[in-house]
């Protein structure tokens, strides 16, 4: 039976004790005290802090235990299973970690002379032609620091590709399908388009009758991850990508799922234009709990011209930038990317090779349709939609939900229980009561067990004892929490020695709503 | 295929590619008896089946052009090969900064970083069995908004310029107006970020100029330009020049009588010595957090630092928030992500703002890196920058046809110098000083024309009396001569 760790560790700051310290920086010497003099007639007085500044005092063995016992009370994919739709949480190989565990990586700086940063560039710019060739895409920035960072760069580029065609203003529309990913929408809408939502057919991919109604002068390029994510793959891809170009949009690729189709299938071949990548899914970089990420993205030959700049050159001696793209959109952050991300990217890759890759993706698909095959023999979740799946499926527990009262979200939270985590819950939206599952290529047939067993033992649980499901978890480093008082303005708290709370508007549960920019 | 033909561009490294009937170490299914016993109960004789709703026209028919499936020897070395050939801080004295910054982290920070508990997880949607990262960035929230002095800091944005862009944004939302004033002496980069990520909705950029003796901020054209227009106004203290200007806590009193917010920029271990910005007016925060958190890692990542005062800011805030609450059962402690219907998971277009991964590691390793400190260890850091970048300008200063530095305004970490002799360009001066194993400044001379023949210089804790005495002994034989 699964504990997690339960240490009730108390916040830094109630365990600090005035005097202690942590970490003495280096001091300056007296020589370089008497050169300069006095500092603080140095620092204008305005500016100048009174007293120490406001910090917890440990110890070093202190600070260390704190963080130790709060990583145990932290389930993560080296402690098992980590199901969670659409974010590819498969095992991170652990010589990528040391791979980037030199000063010839940690100590160079991003301003440093081309000469002395050789080395770096020729991994990046190998790592550019490996993607490249993955995606059957012309041209690969490694810029952006995740999937949603790589969105909006590729919204930033189809309106500089409107605009080099002078009808920025007329293509105002981006339609996103209602199974969407939430950021696709998200980074539409931040480069200034209006989001245009395109239905799914009963066979859960996009309605083609619904796309041809809604496309027109107007559409600036559609947004569409495939698989989607209900895990089916968009068979109708190439009429899709058609219609769009025929109304003179492009179309773009959203890597979130791109797992399944390693080897086997390229967004260049199905007529993407614009796609990023989620190294932190596909190829195995730690997800940090939640970041660093890296999101590169791909174009076509025709918009390689807006990529940011620089773009990293070879010119079969040495590496070198290449500022010199008039029509580049600039800088969608600063430097050059997150390369520690990008460097295990790139050892994963050459681990894998062609054959590995497609090893990969096979692998995932055919775990995930093991535990979809016997979750559903056991006849009690509703899988909505068709039966073909990819590398995730989306269950609904609308059924039992309706009978017992127990939710998609004590199901979960009932899983903890079992040592496993729990899927992605009410995504997609399209989906009642949606458990959405994905299985990577990296866990064993005890894994796969482990899991659907887990699936169909919390629903059956909740048919003879609901409450144990609604009150669950219970063996976790706490019980439910209350995420009601949590997020309410009078007893929202964001400090360790003081509430919050904040002005509670008319209702509370009124959604804010935005200026419209 | 070797690694000759694949990809690389190393010569001579012997490798012998992996088998696909090897199965793979990361794979526990690609292979053998397993493999069979999981298509059997499908019922498929061959994976293909799962792939045959794919249109045969969009298939790739051929293998993937790539080098590898090559043992984890054979990647290191190779990986270890390409890396060899940078020339780093700990081979070279480097006084590179302007945004990146080559600081000291603790033994410890990284010890704590690599805990994969925290590395290999992901955001903490399901709270209970995340408690642990939770609490540590929770931890990070409180500590930068006592540092700073506002009333929330999320747990964290891409970096330090697309906090920026952010910034704005939110300032954009609250004030319902549509300027931006940023100071002329910006990084580039950071310019070019906020620009994209505010053009496309209309916002303008305008520049306010910095003045050409003190390097403080020219208060006239700032206030000439300010008006009932703007949304908001950027100041960073330290300046990208590296000047602590006294005139930067006026500007948030000048910005509220004109109904706009103040957008501080801030260096976090510059808090050590310097006032927090919350606690003369500012309204949002921004800084990259990199020097607290991390190594320099070629530029990233980074760790996009944002804090706001006030309800309205708050409910603007982009990404993840992390609240203190207890258990439904009212009995202990727990920490869970809060409003998040501020977000894109949830509100979709109409969220805050499209981030969903962001850079939480660094979080808690800054969250670790400011307990280790505490409020002795980050003074003395403070004072040790503040008396090295000093010590550096004054050993510099007598130096011929050079301007050393180029503003008279007090300095922490950076500082401009120019060079006066036409024989003399940043970029020959600084092939001279790579070939004396000096990383020299970032040459200013592209984005700051007005500035001449001008370098960045950055001087932190890691260069001691020595190296800065050498340095000034190479500057003196390369200026000199």
């Amino acid at each position: 039976m699964y504990r997690q760790a339960s240490w009730n560790e108390p916040l830094l700051i109630e365990k600090s004790e005035a005097g202690k310290v942590g970490h003495l920086p280096v001091r300056a010497s007296d020589q370089e005290r008497k050169v300069v003099g006095n500092i603080s007639s140095v620092i204008p007085d305005i500016l100048r802090r009174h007293g120490a500044p406001p910090l917890p005092e440990l110890s070093e063995p202190e600070v260390v235990r704190h963080f130790t016992r709060l990583s145990q009370e932290n389930f993560s994919p080296d402690l098992g299973i980590y199901p969670l739709g659409s974010c590819t949480m498969k095992y991170n190989p652990k010589s990528s970690e040391l791979a980037v565990q030199t000063h010839k990586l940690e100590k160079i700086h991003p301003e440093q002379d081309e000469s002395t940063v050789q080395g770096i560039l020729a991994l990046m710019h190998d790592l550019e032609r490996m993607l490249a060739e993955i995606t059957g895409m012309s041209r690969i920035t490694l810029q952006p620091a995740a999937g949603a960072h790589g969105e909006y760069l590729g919204c930033l580029i189809i309106r500089a590709y409107h605009r080099s065609r002078g009808e920025l203003d007329q293509r105002t529309e981006m339609i996103v399908p209602d199974s969407a990913h939430g950021t696709n929408p998200a980074s539409a809408a931040m480069a200034g388009f209006k989001v245009v939502v395109v239905p799914s057919n009963s066979d859960g991919i996009v309605d083609l009758g619904e796309l041809q109604k809604v496309v027109g002068v107007h559409t600036a390029g559609l947004m569409i991850t495939n698989p989607n994510t209900l895990g089916i793959f968009e068979k109708q891809i190439v009429e899709i990508a058609e219609i769009v170009h025929r109304a003179g949009g492009l179309l773009y690729y959203d890597g979130a799922n791109f797992n399944p189709l390693l080897g086997k299938v390229r967004p260049g071949d199905m007529g993407f234009d614009i796609l990023h990548l989620n190294l932190h899914k596909t190829f195995a970089t730690p997800h940090g709990g939640g970041g660093p990420g890296a999101g590169p993205v791909g174009v076509t030959k025709s918009l390689e011209r807006f990529l940011p700049v620089p773009l990293i050159e070879f010119d079969g001696k040495t590496y070198h930038y290449n500022y010199n793209v008039p029509e580049s959109v600039g800088k969608i952050r600063a430097f050059l990317g997150n390369i520690g991300i990008l460097v295990r990217a790139y050892a994963y890759i050459l681990n894998l090779g062609a054959d590995g890759l497609k090893m990969v993706a096979e692998t995932a698909v055919l775990n995930t349709n093991y535990v979809l095959s016997k979750v559903l023999a056991s006849g009690l979740y509703q899988l909505p939609f068709t039966r073909e799946r990819k590398h995730e499926f989306v269950l609904s527990a609308k059924g039992l939900s309706t009978l017992t009262g127990v939710r998609a979200m004590d199901l979960a939270k009932r899983m903890l229980d079992l040592g496993v985590h729990a899927p992605t819950t009410y995504f997609p939206q399209i989906v009642d009561e949606a458990l959405m599952v994905e299985v990577p290529e990296t866990e064993s047939l005890q894994d796969l067990d482990q899991l659907a067993d887990a699936l169909i033992a919390v629903f059956k649980e909740a048919k003879t004892d609901p409450e144990a499901v609604k009150s669950a978890p219970h063996s976790t480093s706490v019980s439910r929490i209350d995420d009601v008082k949590a997020s309410h303005p009078r007893t929202l708290t964001l400090h360790w020695n003081r509430p919050s709370s904040i002005k509670e508007t008319e209702n509370p549960r009124k959604p804010m709503t935005l200026v419209n920019y | 295929m070797s690694l000759k033909q694949g990809l690389s561009v190393i010569e001579g490294l012997e490798v012998r590619p992996l088998m696909a009937s090897d199965g793979h170490p990361f794979i526990p299914n690609a292979s053998g008896e397993v493999r069979q016993k999981i298509l059997g109960s499908l019922g498929i004789d061959s994976v293909e089946q799962l792939y045959s709703d794919i249109p045969k026209g969009v298939r790739l028919n051929r293998p993937l052009k790539l080098a590898g499936f090559y043992p984890e020897q054979e990647v290191r070395s190779r990986i270890e090969q390409l890396l060899q050939q940078n020339k780093s801080a700990a081979e070279y004295t480097t006084l590179l900064g302007a945004g990146i910054y080559n600081h000291y982290i603790p033994a410890a920070v990284k010890t704590i970083m690599a805990r994969t508990e925290f590395q290999t997880s992901y955001t903490p949607y399901q709270a209970e069995i995340s408690q642990g990262l939770l609490q540590a960035l929770f931890e990070f929230e409180s500590m930068i908004r006592d540092l700073t002095a506002v009333d929330a800091v999320n747990s964290s944005l891409y970096d330090g310029s697309t906090a920026l862009g952010e910034a704005a944004r939110m300032a954009v939302r609250v004030t319902g107006k549509y300027k931006i004033l940023v100071p002329r002496d910006l990084h580039p980069d950071k310019l070019s970020v906020l620009r994209n990520y505010t053009e496309p909705v209309g916002i303008k950029i305008e520049t306010y100029g910095y003045d050409d003796q003190t390097g403080h901020l020219n208060i006239d054209d700032l206030k000439l330009k300010l008006s009932v227009e703007t949304a908001a106004v950027l100041c960073e203290v330290p300046s990208f020049f590296g000047i602590l200007d006294p005139n930067a806590t006026d500007v948030p009193s000048l910005c509220h009588e004109k109904g706009a917010l103040s957008i501080i920029g801030f260096d976090p271990i510059s808090l050590g010595g310097l006032k927090a910005p919350g606690d003369y007016g500012a309204d949002i925060v921004v800084a990259e957090g990199q020097s607290i958190s991390s190594e320099m890692n070629f530029g990233g990542p980074g760790l996009g630092i944002i804090g706001c005062r006030g309800d309205d800011l708050l409910r603007q805030m982009p990404g993840r928030l992390i609240g203190m609450t207890t258990t439904t059962d009212g009995k202990d402690r727990a920490f869970s992500m809060v409003l998040q219907t501020r977000e894109q998971h949830i509100r979709r277009e109409k969220a805050t703002s499209n981030i969903c991964t962001n850079e939480a590691l660094l979080g808690i390793g800054a969250a670790a890196y400011l307990a280790l400190l505490g409020p002795r260890g980050l003074s003395q850091l403070f004072e040790t920058i503040m008396i090295r970048t000093n010590y550096a300008i004054r050993r510099l200063e007598d130096l011929p046809s050079t301007l050393i530095p180029r503003f008279t305004g007090a300095h922490y970490q950076e500082f401009v110098m120019t060079f006066q002799d036409s024989r003399k360009s940043v970029e020959k001066v600084n092939r001279d000083f790579l070939s004396a194993g000096i990383h020299c400044g970032k040459s200013l001379v592209k984005d700051f024309p007005e500035l001449g023949q001008s370098a960045l210089v950055c001087v932190t804790e890691m260069n001691s009396a020595e190296a800065l005495d050498k340095f000034a002994v190479t500057a003196e034989k390369i200026l000199g001569a």
